[in-house]
């Protein structure tokens, strides 16, 4: 069974509320080895994407509501978070296309497609301790989970499964993207507060589709 | 927490607020999105030059906006870049025809809501040129990094910069200007304290009774190494080392002398760090020609301070000296 503009909404009202729940724990992880904004932004980001999701027209999209989430975290968000995560979604955006209902390979496609816009404005690779350390392992995760022909809502578990590993595993890293980088060594010991909001966005992601689904 | 503020939330509006109110004659701010703007702006056949990011640097940008200097300044949440809708808006003020330079200090989020802002201004056919300075030397350089980060020499390159717009510059002449100060710049700072950002709440970095903090930047994050408290003299030389071999800055040059306080340092010792570090370049040959000491781009209430040296050439000079009239410089008019 497809995830259609049901769960985009409730993944959109979930992330708003992981977010505004972690958004303390965000801003500890940043103040450790970057400015202690990230919590504080991403909240502004998420609590003005609600209300516009009273203006989604009727027949709206997956994707509709993915480009709705990007203009208004480019445009409230500010720091890299802003322009990272809004090209992130107006890239899931564009791969969800018109599409009013998304089975498990296009999840898979719309994940690597965010996966690559991210990677596209902020140049980072795997292993810079960036959120790529959290998409990148979620990327391949809902591939193989599509390839072996599981449904969206399989997939996008296993995302997020993934991606909380990958939040995890950047805790060893040296930082060589972003402010943290300015710590270098320094920044070993800590996880990347981008990664970790990653991986909070993507279980959201997971929970809505497993309660549409009644998974 | 002890701050003069009414909601966290609302510290940057009602604070740019209350400068648009103080300075009425100089600037124009507007609130939605946010950004402060030369009253006269825009100025037909003139460069505009627009610089912002996170607020809690005053009097960087918005102190610097008016004749001789800045056409907007675009203030962020505190130590948060704003995003590219208030660049946009701002850059659109100031286009009086002859292009727009944006003046970028080099972090990730600044330069990646900078550029968005430049890309959709190019879709409304203005002209923009981004200058991003990198004059920390605290931090290293290298593919593993994000770059030096630009801190109190963008204060410099801002009124160099502006002074060649004013006198009619193009373009490229102004964008060139600023790219040479931005190149013969360099700086390091150290801060004493730590700093509080009113919606944390708490201070950014731990440091104990007698330790200070070496190589940090503007936003209250962790520098290059924590040792114990020393006398001034000390503290200046672990500054200027690192700067005159980064360089390197020699025999026979002349330099501007920048000693900036990060907030919370009393003038009285930002003048004897001074002292000692005019002693010093002078013991070595170089020529301090011109100085500036005081709070000119801080990190909150930070105690603290940096250096910068700024070569120098004919030009720079002669822009240096050239009129200007805003919030935070004014000489010469």
């Amino acid at each position: 069974m497809g995830l259609d503009i049901t769960w985009a909404v409730d993944w959109v009202r979930r992330s708003a509320e992981v977010v505004a729940e972690h958004r303390v724990e965000l801003i500890r992880l940043d103040r450790d080895i970057g400015d202690g904004d990230h919590g504080e932004n991403l909240d502004r980001g998420f609590e003005a994407v609600i209300p516009k999701l009273d203006d989604l027209a009727a027949g709206s999209t997956p994707g509709d509501v993915l480009k709705m989430v990007a203009m208004t975290l480019i445009s409230t968000v500010g720091g890299a978070a802003g322009p990272l995560y809004g090209t992130a979604y107006l890239k899931a955006a564009a791969a969800a296309g018109s599409d009013a209902s998304l089975d498990g390979p296009a999840v898979a496609r719309v994940l690597e497609a965010a996966r690559d816009g991210i990677v596209a404005r902020g140049k980072a690779e795997v292993g810079d301790k960036t959120m790529i350390d959290a998409w990148s392992p979620a990327v391949e995760a809902a591939a193989a989970a599509a390839e072996a022909g599981a449904d969206a809502t399989a997939v996008l578990a296993a995302a997020a499964s993934a991606a909380a590993s990958g939040a995890e595993a950047t805790e060893p890293l040296v930082a060589r993207k972003g402010r943290a980088s300015y710590l270098g060594e320094r920044s070993v010991g800590h996880r990347d507060p981008g990664a970790q909001s990653s991986a909070l966005l993507l279980q959201a992601a997971a929970d809505a589709a497993s309660e549409s689904t009644g998974a | 927490m002890k701050k003069i503020i009414n909601d966290p939330k609302r510290v940057v509006d009602e604070s740019v607020a209350g400068f648009g109110l103080a300075h009425a004659d100089i600037v124009r701010v507007e609130l939605d999105p946010v950004y402060v703007v030369r009253a006269d702006a825009p100025i037909a056949g003139k460069v505009g030059i627009v610089s912002g990011g996170g607020s809690g640097h005053e009097p960087l940008h918005a102190g610097y906006v008016g004749f001789g200097m800045l056409d907007a300044a675009v203030p962020g949440a505190v130590f948060t870049s704003p995003t590219p809708d208030p660049i946009l808006a701002a850059t659109r003020a100031v286009d009086g025809g002859a292009g727009v330079l944006h003046i970028v200090k080099n972090y990730t989020g600044d330069v990646l809501n900078f550029e968005t802002a430049a890309e959709l201004a190019a879709m409304e056919d203005i002209t923009v040129r981004a200058v991003v300075t990198d004059d920390d030397v605290a931090v290293k350089d290298s593919l593993y990094t994000a770059g030096r980060r630009g801190v109190a020499g963008t204060v410099l390159v801002e009124k160099i910069a502006g002074a060649a717009a004013e006198r009619g510059d193009s373009l490229d002449e102004v964008a060139a200007v600023a790219e040479r100060v931005n190149a013969n710049a360099r700086s390091m700072g150290l801060a004493l304290t730590a700093c509080i950002v009113p919606h944390a709440g708490e201070p950014s970095f731990d440091l104990g009774e007698d330790e200070i903090e070496i190589g940090i930047g503007i936003h209250g994050e962790p520098g290059r190494e924590r040792v114990g408290l020393e006398p001034a003299d000390r503290l200046v030389d672990r500054l200027l080392e690192p700067i005159l071999g980064d360089l390197p800055f020699s025999d026979g040059d002349r330099v501007l002398l920048f000693v900036n306080g990060m907030g919370g340092t009393p003038q009285i010792e930002l003048y004897l760090a001074y002292r000692r570090a005019a002693e010093s370049l002078g013991e070595r040959g170089i020529e301090v020609s011109r100085s500036l000491v005081g709070n000119f781009i801080t990190a909150l209430e930070m105690q603290g301070m940096s250096i910068t040296l700024l070569r120098l050439d004919d030009e720079m000079i002669e822009l240096w000296d050239a009129p200007v009239q805003t919030a935070a410089l004014r000489w010469g008019r």
